[in-house]
């Protein structure tokens, strides 16, 4: 039988606010035990949580830029359930009347062959606003689990789709583009290693031309890419070889375990969850202004989709290319300002994908924190339009930028590295490679191209690199006639 | 034993005749005297409130006393008080010392009125008879087989025996106006959002309501110039222009239209609390004012609306007494799971878990829509009803309670008779409206009876003004139980 | 309607309360008496009528993003059954 894979995906994204959803106290990460957790957040007798305006604004942002419906009245409700990182035995999350619904996201799909990439557009079921839950530590005691409550209440907006990706390459694009989407519009610091973007995928599988959904599991809290995609991977094959064994899938809460690549049960069935939702009565209906909405959409910056298209228009870039340099709005800022700098987009796309995203990734560092800046890229990439430096000689000016040498034009200078363009020096140079290897060129006049190249080679170290290699071409040419 | 009324005692101590100290040691003396057999007191530390005292006197001496300085006062056990053990009445707090102040806490401390102590109460606030505490049961002060009535019955039978001049209550159904009725005492219940909740343990937040609760009405008023307020901690906290609530006291009354609900008059209104409710109706007459009939068809259903609302949003509330952070903890349990389990059975009293289990039922998967909706539109309507009778008059008055005290023990094993105490005050908190109490005589035991006043949005200083012009025309308020040791 | 020993033991679990089949039978007659009160409500037609969740028609009042909180663990810990290295102790948590 061929079986079809469904995946709906919930991500949970850490809001890039300063303070928590209904406390005063910081969101940074990494502090001791305890010591972010007010009054409010440990859950004391008769504390009150009050919504921090920032959150509701992140929500607003991302609404916007999915083009979602925002709901100018909604509401919090209370999620009750007992679990010891969660100190008021509720979560304030939003059920009913969520802040954003709708929306939909367009990304491209890497082909597996050699294809073009895929577009594909899915639809957004809703994002809500909730608070997140404290830490369970099991490591350092014997028999028993610490508990730090510094990230309980930290605002989370879970944002989910509607269960219309096929695979899970489909899945991992899906949330590859929503967390440029979120880093970009700056609402989320995206950093997967801390949880500030946690995903669950609902995955089911159903025979090809079956209308109905199979029965779908949950597999929770994947925290990188890899993890997403080799889980989604296993649930398939163990949900399809499960059904062809004759068994069923049954509803059910999982976790990828990335030792073995697996998925197992979470929670026990007996305990089928009654979260007895009901609207907070500490917390009253938010309204959303149109005055606040509108300042809002202005402060937006460009997006993602309208920049790739920009991209291909201005500097002549293929969709593909423009969709990986808005790979992260930081990247596309360094892109722009390098192209705007040499005008030459294309030259630039291809050392900003090229050279610096190599050189980048070796020293594991991101394009923010590049010791090339977009001007020197640009300026550099100018000196090679110009003539003045080849490819190769441009590499090395490229490592003095990196080393922080200077400037461009400096490094040139004084590593002469200055393309040769005195066509008397190269005559001269050409002349003596061409008596030494006079093997070569009775070869090429015997027909063989190959010995052309040979003594382009040899031209281009005789000049250590220096030499034009068009100019060297057309002399040479011209020469052997 | 003083029957001073606050403003009284406050032109004592600027008049330097008492200090602050000498006051609280008074009734601290009298507390020590009294409080073995009305047990209206979970704690009392003296050091601490004598220090209050102290500061309060400073206060004074440096000509920087506000209208009530140096005047002490009692605070229910619900109002988280730092350095205090606050325990809302229960096991489950009975270690519990706050380590914040209530924000009526902290408006009473600037105000400089040092605290008397933490009043006893019904476990969580559930209770009419002040029998659910962890801490025993609080006599009433009129006859000590009775209850005082709850669930802020320490305040009010502290207030009743003169142990304090003035205490704090809560109401969420009733709990200050019941209990003041029931101790022959004035409390009031603010419209809801007029006094923060912050620091105030939550039994039933969209209802919960802190007020004073004092001998008489210009008490009270001067009381709730301290306790009200914006509270940005609250997210419920009205923001609205501070009042004087004395500002109305004198007003005649001529004019006044006095609504009667003729179903707060029907069956089983016991006959002696009619008649004195009736002649209190006649009093006000002859004060100037003018009766009308009016209806309020739904509010027979407040006691089941009140019962699905106030569970359910309790229940969630309490699911934060785990065990884990403070307060009790089982001694012996097998696993996570079984500490929960064990820690919640024994650290809630009979009538919590009640109320907890009724409360998870009515919001569990099925039932939602038929129980918490529905009362939910319910309530709605009881409000609409206010609204309309407002339409015709200018406050509401009827019986607080359909009887006097009940013997200790005589309502306890039946939650439905004990509940329908509260028959007359729940729809004010259903509708958020401001309702009080004041005594308007006595039954044939000697047991103080009360009326209640409904007022409109906002217009507690109207009713404040029609308490107190019938207070200066009866002196049912300024009697005090004898034959107190 | 009336609540069978079951139900009162499924709302038990619910609310994390221990319970026995005697208490559970006990709670059960008197938990009936309750929805018999409030069974009363099911009778009124509320067609057509909005909820009221709160008793003011006001909406939510936002905080400013800023922190304004300070580390007081050392004070809410003093309080705590069990805690050690600043976290609270738990028995341990199987997920
Ligand atoms: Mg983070
Ligand atoms: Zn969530």
């Amino acid at each position: 039988m061929k079986w079809e894979t469904v995946i709906g995906l919930e991500v949970h994204t850490q809001l890039a606010t300063q303070s928590k959803i209904f406390s005063g106290s910081s969101t940074a990460f990494g502090a001791s035990p305890n010591t972010q957790a007010s009054a409010v957040d440990i859950a004391l007798p008769g504390v009150l949580p009050v919504l921090n305006k920032g959150a509701v604004e992140c929500a607003i942002k991302f609404a916007l830029a999915i083009g979602a419906t925002l709901n100018r009245i909604n509401v919090f409700d209370r999620k009750n359930y007992f679990y010891p990182d969660l100190p008021k035995g509720y979560q304030i999350s939003q059920l009913a009347k969520p802040i954003v619904e709708g929306g939909v996201l367009t990304f491209l799909v890497p082909s597996t062959g050699s294809g073009q990439p895929e577009e594909r557009v899915i639809n957004l079921t809703r994002a809500h606003m909730e608070e997140d839950a404290g830490k369970s530590l099991h490591e350092d005691f014997q028999g028993v689990t610490g508990i730090d409550l510094n990230r309980a209440g930290t605002p989370l907006l879970e944002i989910v789709s509607e269960p219309e990706m096929r695979s899970s390459a489909e899945a991992v694009a899906y949330a590859r583009a929503l967390h440029t989407l979120v880093t970009w519009i700056g609402i989320c610091d995206g950093n997967m290693q801390e949880g500030s973007f946690r995903v669950d995928a609902n995955v089911s599988v159903r025979p090809v031309g079956q209308a109905e959904f199979g029965t779908r599991r949950e597999i929770k809290n994947l925290n990188s890419f890899r993890f997403l995609q080799q889980a989604i991977d296993y649930e398939v094959r163990w949900q399809i070889e499960t059904l062809e064994d004759g068994g069923r899938i049954e509803q059910a809460t999982v976790l990828f375990d990335p030792d073995t690549g697996e998925t197992r049960m979470m929670r026990s069935k007996e305990d089928a969850h009654d979260y007895r939702y009901f609207p907070d009565p500490d917390l009253l209906p938010v309204k959303l202004d149109e005055d606040w909405i509108e300042s809002v959409r202005a402060a937006l910056p460009e997006l993602p989709a309208a920049m790739q298209l920009r991209f291909q228009n201005d500097f002549g870039v293929s969709a593909y290319d423009a969709g990986l340099l808005t790979g992260s709005r930081a990247l596309a800022e360094y892109f722009e300002a390098a192209a705007r700098a040499c005008g030459q987009g294309k030259l630039v796309a291809n050392w900003v994908m090229g050279e610096l995203s190599a050189t980048l990734n070796k020293a594991e560092l991101d394009i923010m924190q590049s010791p090339v800046s977009s001007r020197q890229l640009g300026a550099l990439v100018a000196r090679i339009q110009d003539g003045t430096l080849s490819g190769k000689l441009a590499k090395q000016v490229f490592e003095g930028l990196w080393e922080g040498a200077g400037e461009v034009d400096a490094i040139i200078e004084a590593r002469g590295l200055k393309q040769m363009s005195d066509s008397g020096e190269l005559e001269k140079i050409i002349d003596d490679v061409l008596a030494a290897n006079q093997k070569s060129v009775e070869e090429f006049r015997s027909g063989k191209e190959k010995a052309f190249n040979a003594l382009i080679g040899q031209v281009m170290k005789a000049s250590k690199g220096k030499a034009n290699p068009a100019q060297v071409n057309d002399l040479l040419k011209a020469k052997l006639q | 034993m003083s029957d001073a009324s606050l403003s009284a005692l406050a032109a004592q101590l600027v008049a330097k005749q008492v200090s602050s100290r000498e006051l609280a040691q008074q009734y601290l003396d009298r507390i020590t005297a009294l409080n073995p057999s009305l047990n209206a007191f979970i704690t009392v530390d003296a050091d601490k409130t004598l220090t209050e005292a102290a500061a309060a006197d400073a206060l004074i001496a440096a000509g920087k006393a506000g209208p009530l300085t140096g005047v002490p006062i009692a605070h229910k056990d619900i109002f988280c008080t730092d350095g205090w053990l606050t325990t809302c009445g229960s096991k489950m707090l009975h270690n519990f010392i706050a380590p914040y102040d209530a924000h009526v806490i902290q408006r009473f401390k600037a105000a400089g009125m040092p605290s008397l102590g933490k009043t006893n109460m019904d476990e969580f606030a559930m209770g009419s008879s002040n029998e659910t505490s962890y801490f025993g049961a609080v006599k009433n002060p009129w006859n000590t087989a009775y209850v005082p009535g709850g669930s802020s019955g320490g305040a009010a039978a502290c207030v009743a025996a003169r142990m304090a001049p003035a205490a704090t209550g809560t109401d969420t159904g009733g709990s200050i106006r019941q209990p003041a009725a029931l101790c022959g005492i004035t409390g009031l219940k603010p419209t809801y959002g007029l006094v923060s909740r912050f620091g105030m343990i939550a039994f039933a937040s969209s209802l919960d309501q802190a007020g004073p609760m004092a001998p008489s009405a210009e008490d009270c008023a001067l009381l709730l110039n301290v306790m009200t307020g914006f509270d940005p901690n609250d997210s419920t906290s009205l923001e609205r222009e501070k009042e004087d609530y004395t500002r109305d006291l004198g007003k005649p009354l001529t004019g006044l239209r006095v609504g009667l609900p003729r179903e707060f008059f029907a069956e089983g209104l016991n006959n002696e609390v009619a008649a004195s409710v009736e002649a209190a109706v006649a009093e006000l007459k002859k004060l100037g004012a003018t009766t009308v009939e009016i209806s309020l068809a739904n509010s027979k259903l407040a006691i089941p609306v009140y019962y699905v609302l106030a569970p359910a949003e309790a229940s969630s509330n309490l699911s934060r007494f785990d065990g884990v952070r403070y307060g009790y903890r089982a001694p012996d349990y097998a696993n996570l799971d079984d500490m929960y389990c064990k820690t919640r059975a024994q650290g809630f009293g009979a009538e919590v878990k009640r109320r907890i289990m009724i409360g998870a039922y009515v919001l569990s998967h099925g039932y939602y829509d038929a129980y918490y909706l529905q009362a939910q539109k319910i309530r709605r309507l009881i409000a609409n009803d206010f609204t309309e009778a407002f339409k015709t008059c200018d406050v509401i008055l009827g019986p607080t309670a359909p009887g006097t005290a009940f013997k200790l023990g005589e309502k306890s094993e039946d939650p439905v008779e004990m509940y329908l105490n509260d028959l007359y005050t729940i729809p004010a908190n259903l509708a958020g409206l401001p309702g009080m109490s004041l005594p308007c005589g006595f039954d044939r035991q000697g047991l103080p009876i009360g009326l209640q006043l409904v007022g409109n949005y906002f217009s507690e200083a109207k009713m404040l003004n029609v308490a107190h012009q019938y207070q200066r025309a009866t002196d049912w308020h300024a009697r005090a139980p004898e034959g107190l040791k | 309607m009336s609540l069978s020993p079951d139900d009162v033991k499924r709302i038990a679990r619910l609310a994390r309360i221990e319970i026995d089949d005697s208490q559970a039978l006990a709670s059960q007659s008197q938990l009936n008496t309750i929805f018999d009160l409030i069974a009363t409500m099911q009778a009124v037609d509320t067609q057509g009528i909005a909820p009221m969740a709160h008793a003011q028609e006001v909406y939510q009042r936002l905080r400013a993003d800023s922190v304004t909180e300070t580390d007081h663990h050392a004070a809410f810990q003093a309080i705590a059954p069990a805690v050690e290295n600043g976290l609270y102790l738990v028995p341990k948590v199987i997920e």
